[in-house]
């Protein structure tokens, strides 16, 4: 069966000035699977990632051209309706960023701006996210302190539970595990193994194994350029360019 | 060579040296003769009750109309200056992040501003008064002390907003904020107590100015009662009690000045523990 297609990115450039960040970028990525963007720091992967939800839009210095086309949206070139389509994408960053309030209102944000009023629903829905990101355990009896007070892995589990709460349709992690102790990073994919039952799931990574381990699909990144991708079988397999097999077999410079 | 940059060193190093002890000299000077003359004039009469007739000749009375006066006048002007200010200082942090050629004009605007002298202020709030016939009042100095310390207000804000990491800006906006609830939900938390230390210095500020309440408050031995009345101030009171032939007076300006300058530090102090903890939260994360 094929998978059909949930973000579909066609002739993407970006620029800084002068330089070219990204160069003609086209990647399909399907639905309800693991696509993992791999390749050295400094390739452009977080760059790629933020033209998803359109994130360059905080960078006045990046100029983007091209289409992200999203539920036959292009992203791009969407206009005020940018601040809705951003909620299909839930967004885990490479260091957590708690909102600054308390652990419940962390959550219970994203539920009101998605028009959540009633107290009681709100509550259910908190716990119920909480849960879901095996952090309500921790903080049950602490909802009303500051979320900075977590240690960075419950942070980040609640930044995965606040992403879940507006229900997107689309998970964007940006090495969300680098900053993380082993347990909780080996939480974290373990739950997006999971997560891909319902989520198409775009994980950005350097680590090699990370990749193996939960990747369905693969896109090969270097110096701006996409060099490969395919299943995960395909690229680590029986990879098809010199550059990809340099850096799977570690005799990359 | 080698040798002349060493002496060169040196004597920099020793003029520095001098330079900042004798500024401290300097300023513990001026703080011990306010405290040490300050002091003997300050009783309970003093702070508890205004003028009476002759005040000013030596006769009995208080301060406490310049001292509520100027506490009114500066607590209206941050209010005022603190309402206007914060949506400025977020709306260049959050609305025009894509202008970065703008925001640095109006930094620079700003800093520009916040360098005239306030008396440039006070006479400019006086030629507006002459231009609409207003009398001095309360609301015309709490107006002008306004206009001087929003640039204060504004640019410490903007300071303390632009610390806001960029990746807490990309969250919100993953979440489907727009730029009203990242700017009045987000950045205000995250930086509250970096904002009460604006609030501090600028009321700091507008306490302490004399020039630009000089032709705009008026003066009056009575206690504040009304926006349109003339109001007293601690450094006219200062002024005034200074100007007296009586030393005894010129002692009571000196206690005067003890308690502006007490405010003032009580100020400061509240606003530097602020400071403290703003740093220890931001650690944390
Ligand atoms: N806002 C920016 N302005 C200028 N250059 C940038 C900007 N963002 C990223 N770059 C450059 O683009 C390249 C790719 O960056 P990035 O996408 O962060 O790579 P990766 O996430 O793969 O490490 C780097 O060379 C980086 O210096
Ligand atoms: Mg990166």
């Amino acid at each position: 069966m094929e998978p059909t297609t949930k973000i579909h990115i066609e002739n993407l450039n970006v620029y800084a000035g002068k330089q070219q960040i990204l160069k003609n970028i086209n990647i399909e990525i399907p639905k309800n699977k693991i696509t993992v963007i791999l390749g050295p720091s400094g390739c452009g992967k977080t760059t790629l990632l933020k033209c998803m939800n359109r994130l360059t839009d905080l960078y006045p210095e990046l100029k983007v051209t091209g289409k992200v086309m999203i539920n036959d949206k292009n992203v791009l070139e969407a206009g005020e309706d940018i601040v809705k389509l951003r909620q299909y994408m839930g967004l885990l960053s490479q260091r957590p960023y708690p909102l600054p309030m308390t652990i419940y209102n962390n959550i219970a944000f994203g539920l009101k701006l998605k028009g959540v009023k009633k107290r009681r629903n709100l509550h259910k829905q908190v716990v119920r996210y909480l849960q879901q990101a095996n952090l309500w355990d921790e903080v049950k009896n602490r909802l009303r302190e500051p979320a900075s007070r977590l240690s960075i892995g419950q942070q980040q589990r609640l930044c995965l539970a606040r992403g879940l709460a507006v229900n997107p349709e689309i998970i964007l992690a940006d090495e969300p595990t680098s900053a993380l102790d082993p347990i909780s990073s080996q939480y974290i994919e373990e739950k997006f193994v999971e997560l891909k039952n319902d989520y198409t799931i775009v994980l950005v990574t350097h680590v090699l194994r990370q990749a193996r381990r939960i990747a369905d699909f693969v896109v090969f990144m270097y110096l701006g350029e996409v060099i490969e991708q395919g299943t995960v079988e395909e690229v680590f397999g029986n990879p098809k360019m010199e550059k990809t097999k340099q850096y799977l077999g570690g005799t990359f410079n | 060579m080698k040798y002349s940059g060493k002496i060169e060193e040196k004597v920099f190093k020793i003029l520095m040296v001098i330079a900042t002890y004798s500024i401290l000299a300097v300023l513990a000077i001026i703080i011990y003769s306010i405290f040490a003359k300050g002091i003997k004039a300050l009783s309970w009469e003093i702070l508890s009750q205004v003028p009476q007739g002759g005040y000013y000749y030596g006769k009995g009375g208080g301060i406490l109309n310049a001292i509520l006066g100027s506490l009114s006048l500066a607590f209206g002007a941050t209010l005022l200056a603190f309402i206007v200010g914060l949506p400025v200082a977020l709306y260049i942090n959050v609305f025009l992040v894509r202008r970065k050629k703008l925001i640095t004009l109006f930094r620079f605007i700003l800093d520009l501003v916040w360098g005239i002298p306030s008396i440039v202020y006070g006479a400019f709030g006086f030629s507006m008064m002459i231009l609409l016939g207003l009398q001095t009042s309360l609301l015309a100095g709490m107006l002008t002390v306004t206009l001087f310390i929003l640039p204060i207000m504004i640019r410490s804000m903007d300071e303390i907003l632009q610390t806001v990491p960029i990746g807490l800006s990309e969250a919100t906006y993953s979440l489907g904020a727009n730029k009203s609830e990242l700017a009045f939900k987000i950045f205000t938390r995250q930086t509250v107590s970096g904002i009460i230390t604006a609030i501090l210095l600028s009321f700091g500020r507008a306490i302490g100015d004399a020039a630009s309440v000089l032709f705009t408050a008026g003066y009056t031995d009575n206690l504040p009662n009304s926006l349109m009345e003339p109001v007293a101030t601690l450094p006219l009171s200062i002024f005034f009690q200074l100007s007296s032939p009586v030393p005894a007076v010129q002692d009571r300006a000196y206690a005067s000045a003890l308690v502006l300058t007490l405010i003032i530090l009580l100020v400061s102090l509240f606003s530097r523990g602020l400071g403290k903890r703003y740093h220890k939260t931001k650690i944390n994360f």
